[in-house]
């Protein structure tokens, strides 16, 4: 069974969702999605385990070897990935039943299960795949699923938000399928391997240029990266707090995935940044989307929006990252990318805990929490601590990587600037930290109990992963420089 | 001159894609990206074609098929064309319970309202 | 000509008429150019079915656009950089039907030459479908399920018990009504189930398959629903059996898969099936494109119902408010 792995950890989740319509009662519903989910970590973990040590994977689907079939190739840095969604997914689910069973009518949790997985499985068949046109399927897969679950939310602007949503990712995803099509027709192959080899001659091709163009503003779209950000805080506030938990840590970096993919392994580094201006214009939008979001994040008045659009500046150190296009350039991006998922995935769990309590996620019903919830809160002050980058936590870790890199190549405004949009997130986290410990709660409010245990332990499960990888960088750190040395084709 | 198809289909395309991006009402936007991504199966089924060739079915005598793989790449992108035509309006239908509307601008207005 | 009429038109009505004729013009083209599996498919889901959705949708949202208020200029600007990106993207294409074009000449040969003696299906769009490329005509599956489960999440309604009077009172209004339309179609019904059958089972050899016979399945449950109204189609099918057999068409699918790793070959591969490898390919295909169209069939259903159900909801609360009106909200 193992050389089957790799299929199986798309397939697991995928067959399980309509199994799932079987468990009429909510809670073995959960059950299983929970058990389904904690297996497709353990498959990822052997997968990473394998890679590492033997290399690159490759399954051929339906027997029928690529290019004229569809096949899976699971490299360092998709191992990677697999790794971060499905730890994400299991620990996000553990407060789900908890959590679902407030802010969703009974009869849908199981419809709700469902969809999870189903956005879990898209997911990670876009990271799993080697075949350009399995990309879009799956693509479509999560989104579907995403829009629907966004949708669940209680507030009537989560349906607005999730229309905005279906129209901007499916304008994204059709510009995706252009460029694959442009792409397939000037070298006839969908194979994303086949396709870097055959790529080459034809590089000078204006047709070759536009579909590039394409698959890039189809991803950016994917990824709100600023200015295309504008689905991206509503999507966010108004879903369903587990829903947005587990999006916020994984949907985004997968986006960022496909871009680096496309990028190196497919189009290949010479063609990428020399053909077009790109890392100019990828540092640009990178800096700008720091420091616009940054800024707006510190006028939030509602919590999750404030969160929502801090996520819009993290993309944007990874875009710095990847516009830096070096080995360090790149591992800064990916350990942020982790790093990223566990502090998102922490703070949007604790305000999940904070919505359970008391309904709300304003800043002003912030006041004097502290007190009422001081271990949800306290998970809240190390999870912006991580965001800020302060030492022992993996925020450091990654900021410190994003300045080696930067300074490497020699562009000390950027460094600089880099430093002064850590600064604003210091800004909006005082805010939080402000109103939760020196404001006193405002009157008519009787006492608040802590989060229930489901949602704590999931909470401070995260807080602990960012603390310890904050501290022991091996694991990650090795892992990340094996999969940006197989970009630049260095071997492991 | 034997790029004219294409440029017919891309005027096609972009025509779907203005409704999508300056049109405030919902159905009319679902229309739109229905267009747009019709468009897009017309340029895939284009780059199929063959002069002399015939659909991709096999028979006596015949040594000249059509592409068959833009083919089967496109009855898989209708399906997800109709999937997201179906979410889209069914969303669409919450909307107009939830707001009263489904013109872009007076949803705004009520969310800002709300705020 | 009628894209451009989509974009000036404000009532809703026509609009989708148009976008119905639109889909049916390029069907037509997908003709000429080859492609009939192809023209089949959007014939049915772009022409039949897509207006369908929208005609429904429209008898709730009302069918007037308002004026836009804003200048488009933005808009307009986006949309020309596209194009103009995408008509610069052509200069370097390939001439329109050359046979020297790169597409014709890496991986589709091998499709065309060898997938007789590899798969045996004579419609090699059916065997890249089902087998070469079987794994992504799996998650189109799934993408089909995802969209009825999001449906279903979005607008299902708890059904409200019907009496048996009513029932009845209602047969007897319906019998007055329509009475030609009623019994033509009635009479009609078993053959266009037939033929979907027909193009179910015939999808190896000539153009169709699950999809397409989903799809047309889906249409003669729909024709009658609409006949016959919500009440009584409703007693015909059951809600819950067909949110039961969406799953089972992807499960099919799936175990199909599932047989052949526990036999030792890689997912889908379906020359385990039988002794000889291209007659377990056959078999293999057969059994998915039935997967494929139980799916279809069931979530085409359960979107129709839902929305229609919905409606019928709406009205149902109107009447209520109107009845007792000091619990507006």
């Amino acid at each position: 069974m193992l050389a089957h792995l790799p299929v199986l950890q798309v397939i697991v989740p995928l067959l399980a969702a309509p199994l799932c319509l079987f468990l009429t009662r909510p809670r073995l519903a959960w059950g299983f999605a929970l058990f389904v989910s904690a297996l497709a970590f353990v498959i990822s973990c052997i997968l990473l385990q394998q890679v590492m040590s033997s290399g690159i994977i490759i399954y051929e689907l339906g027997g029928w070897e690529a290019p004229w079939g569809i096949e899976y190739r699971i490299d360092p840095l998709n191992a990677f990935l697999l790794l971060i969604i499905t730890a994400i997914s299991t620990v996000v689910l553990l407060a789900a039943h908890t959590s679902i069973q407030q802010e969703i009518p009974r009869e849908r949790q199981t419809l709700f299960y469902i969809l999870y997985l189903l956005s879990l499985a898209g997911m990670l068949g876009i990271v799993a795949t080697g075949d350009a046109f399995n990309v879009f399927v799956f693509l479509e897969i999560s989104s579907l699923s995403a829009y629907a679950l966004i949708a669940l939310g209680k507030d009537r602007r989560a349906l607005w938000a999730a229309y905005q949503y279906l129209i901007m990712g499916t304008v994204g995803a059709t510009f995706i399928l252009i460029g694959i099509g442009l792409m397939y027709q000037m070298t006839g192959t969908l194979n994303m391997d086949d396709l870097s080899r055959r790529l080459p001659e034809v590089e000078h091709t204006r047709t070759v240029f536009t579909a590039y163009a394409f698959i890039i503003v189809g991803i950016c779209l994917k990824l709100a990266l600023f200015p295309l950000h504008l689905w991206l805080p509503n999507a966010y506030a108004y879903a369903p707090s587990i829903v947005t938990a587990f999006f916020a840590a994984t949907a985004t970096k997968v986006a960022i995935y496909l871009l680096i993919r496309f990028t190196f392994s497919v189009f290949g580094l010479t063609f990428s940044f020399t053909a077009l201006p790109l890392r100019l214009l990828f540092l640009t939008l990178g800096l700008v989307g720091v420091f616009a979001a940054s800024t707006t994040a510190i006028y939030q008045k509602n919590v999750k929006h404030l969160f929502a659009y801090s996520s819009i500046a993290q993309i944007g150190y990874m875009i710095i990252g990847f516009s830096v296009s070096t080995t360090t350039g790149l591992m800064a991006t990916l350990l942020h990318l982790f790093n990223h998922a566990l502090m998102k995935g922490a703070l949007f769990l604790a305000l999940c805990g904070v919505i359970y309590r008391i309904g709300s996620v304003q800043l002003k019903h912030f006041n004097g929490l502290g007190y009422q919830m001081p271990y949800t809160m306290a998970a809240v002050v190390i999870g912006g601590l991580s965001l800020i980058g302060v030492p022992l936590t993996v925020g450091f870790i990654s900021k410190w990587y994003l300045i080696l890199a930067v300074i490497e190549n020699g562009w000390w405004p950027v460094a600089v600037l880099i430093l002064l949009g850590s600064l604003l997130a210091v800004v909006y986290i005082w805010r939080i930290v402000e109103s939760a410990y020196f404001k006193s709660p405002l009157p008519g409010r009787g006492n608040i109990k802590e989060a229930p245990l489901s949602i704590l332990l999931p909470v401070w499960l995260l807080v602990i992963a960012n603390i310890y990888f904050g501290i022991d960088t091996r694991l990650s750190v090795q892992v990340t420089q094996a999969a940006a040395m197989s970009l630049f084709g260095v071997g492991p | 001159m034997g790029h004219y198809n294409y440029w017919i289909v891309i005027v096609l395309m972009m025509i779907g894609f203005y409704i999508v991006i300056a049109h405030g009402n919902l159905i009319k936007k679902i229309i739109g990206l229905g267009i747009f991504q019709t468009s897009v199966f017309i340029l895939y089924i284009s780059m199929a074609n063959v002069d002399g060739g015939t659909a991709p079915i096999f028979a006596e005598g015949i040594c000249q098929y059509s592409n068959p793989l833009p083919h089967v790449l496109i009855l898989t992108a209708i399906v997800v064309g109709i999937a997201t035509t179906a979410l889209g309006l069914a969303l669409t239908l919450r909307i107009k319970e939830a707001y009263g509307t489904i013109e872009e601008e007076e949803i705004q207005e009520k969310d800002n309202l709300d705020c | 000509m009628t894209a451009i009429a989509i974009v000036r038109l404000k009532d809703l009505f026509p609009l989708i008429m148009l976008s119905g004729i639109y889909s049916l013009l390029s069907s037509g083209f997908f003709v000429t150019m080859d492609a009939v599996d192809v023209a089949f498919t959007e014939a049915a889901v772009g022409a039949g079915i897509s207006t369908l959705l929208l005609l429904v949708a429209i008898t709730m949202t009302g069918r007037t656009e308002h004026p836009v208020r804003h200048k488009p200029i933005l808009a307009l600007v986006v949309v020309t950089i596209t194009g103009g990106l995408l008509i610069y993207g052509t200069l370097d294409m390939p001439i329109f039907g050359s046979a020297q074009a790169p597409v014709h000449l890496h991986v589709a040969p091998r499709y065309i030459n060898d997938s007789m003696q590899e798969v045996g299906v004579p419609n090699i769009v059916t065997s890249v479908l089902a087998s070469y490329r079987g794994f992504d005509t799996f998650g189109e599956v799934v993408v089909i399920f995802t969209a009825g489960i999001g449906v279903l999440a979005l607008l299902s309604v708890v059904p409200r018990p019907v009496t048996v009077a009513k029932i009845n009172s209602l047969n007897h209004l319906l019998h007055e009504q329509h009475l030609i339309l009623r019994i033509v179609s009635k009479t009609l019904l078993p053959f266009i189930m037939l033929f979907a059958l027909y193009v179910q089972f015939h999808g190896d050899y000539g153009p169709g398959g699950g999809f397409q016979a989903g799809v047309i399945f889906a249409a003669a449950i729909i024709l009658y629903t609409m006949l016959f109204g919500m009440i009584t189609a409703r007693r015909v099918i059951n809600q819950s059996l067909i949110q039961v057999l969406a799953a089972i068409g992807v499960l099919l699918y799936g175990s199909i898969g599932v047989v052949s790793l526990l036999n030792g070959k890689n997912f889908l591969d379906y020359s385990i099936l039988a002794g000889d490898p291209v007659a377990g390919q056959h078999l293999g295909i057969l059994l998915i494109e039935l997967g494929v169209g139980i799916t279809v069939t069931s979530v085409m259903i359960i979107i129709f119902f839902n929305f229609a159900g919905r409606r019928e909801y709406l009205q149902h609360l109107k009447k209520n408010n109107e009845g007792n009106n000091d619990t507006s909200c």
